[in-house]
């Protein structure tokens, strides 16, 4: 049995320094095949006596099985390699860029518009538009403020003719929603509104947003809690907030509202108040039966509040290196 | 409104500081805008006499002095200013003294005199007075005195930005009375005793117009001297208030304006002829205002005038004619109250605004006159001399203003603020403000004072409680409303979808101006007029747009100044079409529009660098337009539009209605807008997307679909959707997809012809499909192509 010790040792030497399939194929057959060096030997059991032939061939038999199993390992070992290295060749620059079309991105102003119409949403205001170009009604007689009112000349209106103009507000919508529809009236009105001024701090086109709710029973109060938990949750911090008293000829009592960040200024953010009863009544709605405030702020001093904008004119430049900072 | 906050505190002086009062009364609904001291910092200068004074022995300009300040010894100062005499009382700055900006006072030599000193200007101590030379004290300032007492420069400019309806605080008494309410304590008038008459000299005054000024005072003053100084108390009142000084005339006058809001005039009465008349202009009369223009006014415009013409616009502008000269020797000085309603707008619509028309207008106080006139005439002699006459008035009870008796009922107190707030303090906060306050059964009965415009309803004084309450102590609730919800339709395509799929496409949201250049404008739309702003802003800015795209394409040149190679915005918004049948003659539409210039994608390392084309935006609207869920509802065809390429532009159409357009630039357009390249533009009707299609789901097959391709030769002139809607017309319900996957021109394809390959699904939801029946609907749709559009199979 010498002889099988050495036939198994050359055999696993073998199979070890081999580096090829072909080659390995070659000690398959030399070893196990038909006419192979172990095949021979368990050929030759034969010439044992019966007593000795069983140990002799589990003998044989083992060391088939560890040159068999040597082999296996050897060509799963070399298939591997391969793999490996059809793969490696096959790697690639993981960071190079996609092949993408980069996606645009909303107008700031815009931005700022949905995430006020938004908040209104979750109180059930509906969102409500009118027309830009407005008559005199609508813009400003209905609202109390008469022809030669001072409100209307601090408005720096752009008028096609005294009957006709660019809105300076879009409280005309207020007006067109309420003539349409008796109370309850819950209303958020965004848009463009117009004034005949333009410098560091004025565009003669800006945006809006203006609230309306009237109903049974609504109270200074009330909107005091409605834009106070609007203001916490447009600016996401825990700012203070405090109510001016001020005029507008279509609310009374009116407020300018004031917002405060820790260690800054007071920034005036927007214009409220109770609805004025000679608005009530110039579309047709019972000042006795209901009240209503509204609300109007600009959305353009709103956005740069928030996103750190300090040229009001970038808004209407649209150049794409601004406009791409808001994704 | 500007004013100095120590005479204000002459007037009311709560226990508060400067900050604290300033919030206080912007909290009150005065806003405070600004507060600057009324003089630099510095520190050292005191009030001294020049007891000698003469040329400087070596120098022209200058003089040597000895000024006392009080102290042991008299200090030699140096000085070049020319109205330094022997005698003056200055400001001295003494060794030690440090002057704005830091400059320091030092013993010095000044061409060999000794100078121990400097006498300083209004300038040097940073007080903003126009003046020649160094600042003259009155004889009886005390010497020694640090000027900052003398002076009370330690005070402040308070600006204060009002409402329209306070008018009452366009003078000091109102702002006290104000401060007063806030901090309940008392408010100190000054001391105003009625001027005897020491002559009888009366001016005769006719108003034919009361209802437009219920009320008109004039009174004669003799022999004044209109040069005398204005004391250096009233200069700087008035220039603490923003005023400048001019003359005491006009400085007393300007001085009741600042302290009780009473604008006032006085005439020369050597120039007046006749009565003093208050009438609405004739036609044909004019003015020369005081300012050297001159007026024609309208016959709806009030004024004052003599027997030979206007004097003034009342309430308004003074005229030239008649003002105080240097020669004047004799004045009429008038104190009236004119219905605001008679004044407003009119300063306005002579292009003119003054302090007098802004306080008018917004109401000054009915009752003031008389007490105005006398606290007026008091100083005017004090400074001028002179000898007054007795006050003639003119008054018509019956156009005076009535005080308002306002109910404020408890309940609506309450309900309006959703606050309670107690009857005493209600009460109180009414009263302090001046209304006589009666109670009665469920609230009270307010009288408006006489200085009050705004009080005529309800709300008002609700919002005089709340405002002097406080609007901050009145707590925030939340609405308590019924809990119904909004309607909301599935079938309406939200226009946020519709940018936030273009957002993902790549575009960016532009917001461009309504009103836009019109000779820009015109290039692309010839053929229809504008609406156009009669005052723009300037001319680029005067035209309503038509459509969307004069801007945006202005907003792609910009860009493309800019190096920005790849160019995709899209707006949406108004465009405003003259009509005569719409309301207010203007069609006001929403349009949505988008262009794309410059490469189809940013440049990439794996991705080649093409140019946009037409069927680049084409595939993006028909995203948008498949937001409908109806796709086959929008249809294109070749239109022409002096906007476009002639042979790269189509109509959008829906139904049989042009909805909007799509389409290169016409290259003549492109250098002229300052586009750099092929730019496309589409733009549509927001309306004829707003409502979709709600999905209804059908069985899906489980038969195998059948794929049969087909390649057909037609004419160029063939278009393709032409091509495909007849094989979806003819094609059966069976026929479940037409795509057209080819276009070829070339080899085997006759010059002037295109092969069009089209891929067709067939499909039954209920069986396989057999080969004959498959063989037959395509050959069906093959006959119908070549009968309509001489269509050749191609082998």
């Amino acid at each position: 049995m010498q002889q099988l010790a050495d036939i198994v040792a050359q055999a696993l030497a073998a199979i070890e320094a081999s580096h090829d399939l072909k080659q390995l194929d070659e000690l398959r057959v030399n070893y196990l095949g038909k006419k192979g060096e172990i095949t021979a030997l368990m050929k030759s059991l034969g010439q044992l006596s019966a007593e000795e032939r069983p140990a002799a061939g589990q003998k044989i038999n083992a060391g088939k099985q560890q040159v068999q199993q040597a082999l296996n390992a050897r060509i799963e070992g070399l298939q591997t390699e391969a793999l490996n290295a059809k793969l490696a060749a096959e790697s690639i620059d993981v960071t190079l860029p996609g092949r993408k079309l980069a996606s645009g991105g909303m107008h700031p102003v815009s931005r700022t518009i949905e995430r006020i119409e938004a908040f209104f949403a979750d109180l059930g205001f509906e969102v409500a538009n009118g027309p830009e170009i407005e008559d005199s009604f609508h813009n400003f007689d209905a609202l109390n403020i008469p022809a030669h009112h001072p409100a209307r000349t601090d408005h720096d209106t752009f008028f096609f003719n005294p009957a006709l103009m660019l809105r300076t507000h879009t409280s005309g919508v207020q007006i067109r929603t309420m003539e349409k529809q008796q109370p309850p009236i819950r209303i958020i009105c965004p848009g463009r509104v117009y004034r005949n001024d333009y410098d560091q701090t004025h565009t003669p086109m800006f945006h809006q947003v203006e609230g309306l709710l009237v109903a049974e029973k609504v109270s200074f109060a009330e909107l005091k809690g409605v834009l106070y938990d609007f203001l916490r949750n447009f600016f996401e911090e825990d700012l203070e907030v405090r109510f001016r008293p001020s005029y507008f000829p279509f609310t009374e009592p009116s407020a300018e509202v004031d917002v405060r960040r820790k260690g800054d200024k007071w920034l005036e953010v927007l214009g409220c108040g109770m609805v004025h009863p000679k608005v009530l009544e110039s579309v047709g709605i019972d000042p006795e039966k209901y009240t209503g405030f509204a609300f109007g702020m600009g959305v353009e001093r709103l956005t740069m509040l928030r996103y750190g904008v300090n040229d009001l004119r970038a808004f209407f430049e649209n150049d794409l290196r601004f406009l791409k900072q808001f994704q | 409104m500007k004013f100095s906050e120590s005479w204000l505190r002459e007037w009311v002086n709560p226990a508060i500081s400067t900050l604290e009062l300033s919030e206080q009364i912007s909290m009150a609904g005065l806003e405070v805008d600004g507060i600057e001291p009324v003089a630099a910092t510095f520190s050292g200068v005191v009030v001294g006499e020049v007891v000698e004074c003469g040329p400087h022995p070596d120098a022209d300009k200058l003089q040597v002095t000895k000024v006392n300040v009080g102290g042991d010894a008299l200090l030699d100062i140096v000085c070049g200013a020319k109205n330094c005499r022997l005698g003056l009382k200055v400001a001295c700055a003494t060794v030690g003294a440090e002057l704005p900006g830091g400059f320091k006072i030092k013993k010095a030599k000044l061409r060999g005199q000794p100078s121990h000193g400097m006498l300083c200007s209004f300038t040097e101590l940073g007080i903003d007075v126009e003046s020649d030379g160094i600042i003259e004290l009155p004889a009886d300032a005390p010497v020694g005195t640090d000027i900052r007492d003398y002076l009370k420069l330690d005070d402040r400019q308070i600006e204060i930005d009002l409402t329209p309806n306070r008018a009452d605080c366009l003078g000091l008494v109102g702002v006290a009375r104000e401060v007063g309410v806030l901090n309940s304590c008392d408010v100190t008038e000054p001391e105003v005793a009625p001027v005897a008459p020491v002559i009888d000299d009366v001016v005769g005054i006719r108003v034919d117009a009361p209802e437009h000024c219920p009320r008109y005072l004039g009174r004669v003053i003799k022999n004044i001297n209109v040069k005398a100084e204005t004391p250096l108390w009233l200069q700087e009142k008035l220039r603490r208030g923003g005023i400048r000084s001019i003359d005491p005339v006009v400085d007393v006058t300007n001085f009741l304006l600042l302290e009780y809001g009473q604008p006032m005039h006085a005439f020369d009465r050597a120039q007046l002829q006749g009565d003093i008349q208050v009438r609405l202009a004739r036609a044909g009369e004019s003015l020369t205002l005081l300012d050297g223009n001159q007026v024609e006014p309208r016959e709806d415009t009030l004024l004052i005038a003599d027997d030979k013409g206007p004097l003034a616009l009342a309430g308004i502008f003074g005229g030239e004619h008649s003002g105080v000269t240097e020669a004047t020797t004799d004045v009429v000085l008038e104190c009236a109250f004119f219905n605001p309603l008679s004044i407003i707008g009119k300063a306005r619509s002579y292009g003119l605004h003054t302090d007098s028309s802004h306080r008018f207008e917004r109401g000054v106080d009915s009752q003031l006159q008389a007490k105005a006139m006398e606290r007026a005439t008091a100083l005017l002699i004090a400074i001028c001399g002179g000898e007054a006459g007795p006050v003639v008035e003119v008054k018509s009870d019956q156009h005076l203003p009535k005080a308002a008796t306002i109910t404020l009922r408890r309940e609506k107190l309450d309900r309006l603020l959703g606050h309670h707030i107690d009857d005493a303090t209600v009460h109180n906060i009414l009263v302090r403000l001046g209304c006589d306050v009666t109670t009665v059964t469920d609230g009270w009965q307010a009288t408006a004072p006489s200085w009050r415009f705004d009080m005529a309803i309800e709300q008002d004084l609700i919002e005089e409680v709340a405002r002097i309450y406080g609007y901050n102590n009145i707590p925030n609730l939340a609405p308590v409303a019924a809990l119904t919800m909004t309607d909301h339709r599935e079938a309406v395509l939200p226009v946020k979808r519709v940018r936030s799929l273009l957002v993902d496409r790549g575009f960016q949201e532009a917001i461009t101006y309504s009103f836009v250049d019109p000779k820009l404008q015109a290039r692309l739309h010839p053929d229809v007029a504008p609406m156009v702003l009669p005052n723009p802003i300037s001319s680029e800015m005067s035209a309503m747009r038509l459509s969307l795209l004069t801007g945006l394409l202005g907003a792609v040149a910009y860009n493309q100044a800019r190096q920005q190679g790849r160019v995709r915005l899209f707006e949406s918004g108004l465009r405003f079409i003259p009509d005569e049948q719409a309301e207010n003659g203007v069609r006001q539409e929403g349009m949505l529009a988008a262009v794309i210039a410059g490469t189809q994608s940013d440049e990439h390392w794996d991705m080649a660098a093409n140019s946009v084309d037409f069927f680049d935006l084409k595939g993006d609207l028909e995203a948008v337009l498949a937001l409908t869920n109806d796709p086959h509802a929008f249809s294109f065809r070749p239109a022409a539009n002096p906007a476009l390429h002639p042979g790269q532009s189509a109509e959008i159409v829906k139904g049989d209605k042009v909805v909007g357009y799509i389409g290169a630039i016409h290259p003549q357009h492109e250098k002229k807008l300052g586009l750099n390249g092929r730019t496309i533009v589409f733009e549509l009707e927001l309306a004829a997307i707003e409502q979709r299609v709600l999905p209804k789901a059908q069985p899906v097959s489980k038969f195998p679909a059948n794929r049969r391709d087909i390649a057909v030769v037609v004419a160029d002139s063939v278009n393709a959707g032409d091509v495909k809607n007849l094989i979806r017309k003819v094609g059966s319900n069976q026929l479940v997809a037409v795509n057209l996957f080819d276009v070829y021109r070339g080899k085997g394809v006759e010059e002037g012809h295109k092969s069009l390959a089209i891929a067709l699904t067939l499909q039954d939801v209920e069986r396989t499909l057999e080969e004959k029946e498959i063989a037959q609907a395509v050959e069906k749709i093959v006959n119908a192509l070549q009968s309509e559009f001489n269509a050749q199979l191609r082998d």
